[in-house]
């Protein structure tokens, strides 16, 4: 695999959690670190409820696969020492610790860096280690909020929307990953580590598009439309994006450009074959539309047929006639409708694992990407607490027996 | 001072999104990185969307266009002629990494797929990325990233229960796929470096995206909960929502234990919340949510933004005023990162490109150079770059190689 020879220290909370997931679906030996109490965020909903034994965080479920897990107190001296013997051995380190409070305990980058000056140090925080926000406090809703992506998200006169299922985490660990590996080009190089800054309210900009640009050039501020599409055209047409249909919600919008005008011009013969189409339909040329120059009367002109036809649709229907066709657009998938998709399903995408706490067989959602081919393997579950004490304290830290049952005596591990 | 990515060198075939904004990302470290294009088929990006320089319409006034595409150098080529194609060749020989995220089939109609690239060069790296990606029935869908959100479960998960879904800006996962194929690129490429082997990834987007949904498929999974659209809800906090302010600004507030709903009432000068027995648990405050949401929304109203994440900040309260991409321009936290970069492009001006999240404390990046114009670099790029002499390239020019 990709990340064979490299082993990360993974010291993160919920927000940092991806990023060592994204290593460990590269291949490399990812170890989260928790307290020897467990990681307080693996209670937190919304959670995975077995049978057996006690509800678990689905986020710390799904985001700890690919990583081993130990147990270490960092506010205890033995537990201390025996990270600075970790950081010997290892490549990357990611934390997630308010700014400075890693310094307050001696074990921050400028401290523990000489111990090995390889290590690329990667730190995740919602706004950044320096700066006026640098102690603010941030969960996703704060993060989405500053970096803008609320204020793009919503009804036109409504309130700003985060998406429901947090976002912030998953830009800021995949940036922090993209971060960490510029760091490891860098050490090919030179054979030195640094340190990696990263900030998740400037990660999901990342997620504005090129919205900013709107009021960089031309002083305009670019709003929220609830299920239409704006800024496509400039007499200020919009488009609508979301469709009733029998089984929920369809999205197809009429675009310009070859490949919108060839879909229109496909969805007008579908809808044709079933006497749904106007005469006038029919026979517009569609080699002449324009999105960028359409008004808004033409748009619901337009409309108004194709609302009628999507109506009487299902989600599937629609989906396997927008690719056999190449009509732009998709069906609105649940999360059900996703774990039915028959392309997912083609790619093997998804992998079957047993949850080593509870026993729960879930489908996770395979590696990100296939390499010469072949699938990253999501090849473990997360952790259960302490799973992987021995094998890493004892087999490859080479830790005695009696070094052990001290440190689990003082409490370090 | 040296760049991380300073031996790096990058080629990139295609447009738009997805592709161009990864070169992007490496080209801010220091990669030399080439956007190549062609006169007939201009990236899409420049023509098809606003917003353009003054709203004039132009291959090199568009904002959207250069968002993703600064730091880079920029050439045209006519592949479909002989010369154009052996140029590209030359491109790939030279380059270390091949990005393409066109059609799939397409590049390998071209004359550019992996399979061809790779019998010239055995250590090629190259990333595929599409929507759906390079396998499976339905790879060859031409669909859009601003639609692909759907198809990946975002768009279902914006919007209250009661209402519709609601549209997530832009190419949403467009951007979910650059981090992803950033991260496996440089893998690729380190791997590369130690084994001298050739990687091909195929990466695509809708797969990128659902990484992003990884909690809520599992509690489908393991619970068989559809999970839906909760507005500004969260199941670990009340309040958790997002409240008007004065002159059409908005904030949000976030609690997440009872001791944080005992300062957050202080602060706000509400003692009266704290004995309402309506909010005494998280439990409580959730069953109540609706009328507790008015209560503060109530407070906010006449408030300014960001004073209210002032006030309660200083006070260790989550607290955010939402930005919208005007107030990005003065957010002092996005100014003390330098995240918007100021650089004079030759037709379009001064004005500002985004930076990326994360610094790197002995090779920072930065903002190289405005996006390029249509076919700007060929001279620099075919003559420095290649080391074509310059007799032959204005040979190749008069041929139309170029356009």
């Amino acid at each position: 695999m990709l990340l064979t020879p490299y082993r990360v220290l993974d010291l993160t909370g919920p927000l940092g959690f991806s990023c060592g997931k994204i290593l460990g679906d590269l291949g490399a030996d990812v170890i989260k670190v928790e307290p020897p109490t467990g990681d307080p965020s693996r209670s937190t909903p919304p959670l995975l409820r077995p049978a057996r034994g006690e509800p678990q965080s689905l986020h710390w479920l799904a985001f700890n696969a690919n990583k081993r897990g130990i147990t270490l107190d960092l506010e205890n001296p033995a537990g201390q020492n025996l990270l600075v013997r970790l950081v010997k051995g290892a490549d990357f380190l990611l934390e997630s610790f308010p700014p400075g409070s890693l310094n307050e305990r001696g074990l921050g980058y400028a401290q523990l860096k000489h111990r090995n000056p390889r290590l690329i140090w990667v730190s995740i925080t919602p706004y950044g280690q320096d700066g006026p926000y640098q102690n603010f406090s941030g969960s996703d809703l704060e993060i989405m909020a500053l970096g803008g992506a609320m204020s793009l998200a919503g009804e036109k006169d409504g309130e700003p929307m985060r998406v429901t299922v947090p976002q912030a985490p998953m830009w800021v660990g995949a940036e922090a990953a993209m971060g960490a590996l510029t760091a490891l080009a860098y050490r090919s190089l030179m054979n030195t580590g640094q340190h990696v800054d990263v900030s998740a309210q400037a990660a999901v900009m990342a997620a504005l598009a090129h919205a900013p640009a709107f009021w960089d050039l031309n002083r305009t501020n670019p709003e929220r439309a609830g299920i239409f599409l704006t800024g496509r055209s400039v007499t200020g047409a919009k488009m609508r994006m979301f469709w009733p249909c029998q089984d929920g919600w369809i999205n197809f919008c009429l675009y310009g450009g070859a490949a919108g005008r060839h879909a229109n011009r496909q969805l007008v013969a579908w809808m044709d074959e079933t006497n749904s189409a106007p005469e006038w339909l029919k026979q517009v040329n569609w080699d002449n539309f324009d999105a960028t120059a359409v008004t808004q009367d033409e748009v619901d002109a337009f409309e108004a047929p194709i609302g009628r036809f999507l109506s009487a649709l299902t989600k599937q229907e629609f989906y396997e006639g927008a690719v056999k066709r190449e009509i732009l657009g998709y069906p609105v998938h649940t999360i059900k409708d996703i774990y039915g998709d028959p392309h997912l399903a083609a790619r093997n995408f998804w992998t079957e694992m047993e949850d080593p706490s509870s026993g729960v067989r879930m489908k996770y959602p395979g590696g990100f990407a296939l390499i010469n081919n072949e699938r990253l393997r999501v090849a473990r579950p997360a952790p259960s607490v302490g799973q992987h004490n021995e094998e890493v304290y004892s087999k490859e830290l080479g830790l005695s027996a009696s070094e052990m049952q001290q440190l689990r005596a003082a409490g370090a591990v | 001072m040296k760049d991380a990515l300073q031996n790096l060198k990058v080629l990139e075939l295609g447009g738009y999104a997805a592709g161009p904004c990864i070169g992007k990302y490496l080209a801010n470290f220091g990669a030399q990185v080439v956007h190549l294009e062609s006169q007939d088929r201009p990236d899409g990006f420049r023509l098809q969307y606003p917003p353009y320089r003054n709203g004039k319409v132009g291959l090199n006034l568009s904002g959207c266009f250069a968002f993703f595409n600064d730091s880079k150098y920029g050439v045209t080529l006519n592949i479909k002629h002989p010369d154009g194609l052996a140029l590209a060749y030359r491109l790939v020989d030279w380059a270390d990494v091949v990005i393409e995220n066109m059609r799939p089939g397409v590049v390998a109609r071209l004359g550019l797929g992996y399979q061809t690239l790779r019998e010239r060069k055995s250590s090629l790296v190259m990333l595929s990325t599409s929507n759906m990606g390079q396998t499976g029935p339905y790879a060859r869908h031409p669909g859009f990233g601003t639609q692909l959100s759907s198809l990946c479960g975002f768009t279902h998960f914006i919007g209250e229960p009661d209402g519709p879904p609601q549209f997530i800006y832009g190419p949403y996962v467009d951007f979910i796929a650059v981090a992803f194929g950033g991260a496996a690129i440089l893998a690729a490429l380190d791997h590369q470096r130690r084994t001298n082997k050739s990687v091909y990834i195929d990466l695509s987007q809708y797969e990128a995206g659902l990484q992003f949904l990884g909690s809520a498929l599992l509690d489908y999974s393991g619970n068989g909960v559809v999970e839906d659209r909760a507005g500004n809800r969260d199941p670990a906090a009340a309040p958790h929502g997002c409240y008007p302010c004065r002159n059409g600004h908005w904030c949000v507030i976030s609690c997440w234990d009872d001791e944080e709903w005992t300062k957050f009432c202080h602060a706000a000068g509400q003692p009266s919340w704290l004995s309402d027995e309506r909010f005494h648990s998280l439990s409580q405050r959730k069953q109540h949510e609706t009328s507790l949401n008015k209560l503060i929304g109530d407070w906010t109203r006449d408030m300014d933004a960001h004073a209210v994440m002032a006030l309660l900040q200083n006070r260790g309260i989550h607290a955010a005023a939402v930005n919208t991409m005007r107030d990005l321009f003065s957010d002092p936290q996005i100014a003390s990162r330098r995240i918007f970069q100021e650089m004079e492009h030759p037709e379009m001006g001064l004005h500002h490109y985004r930076m990326v999240s994360y610094q790197l404390d002995e090779t920072p990046g930065g903002i190289r150079r405005p996006a390029p114009c249509l076919g700007e670099h060929n001279s620099f790029v075919f003559q420095s770059l290649l080391g074509l002499p310059p007799e032959e390239f204005q040979r190749l020019q008069e041929q139309g190689v170029f356009s």
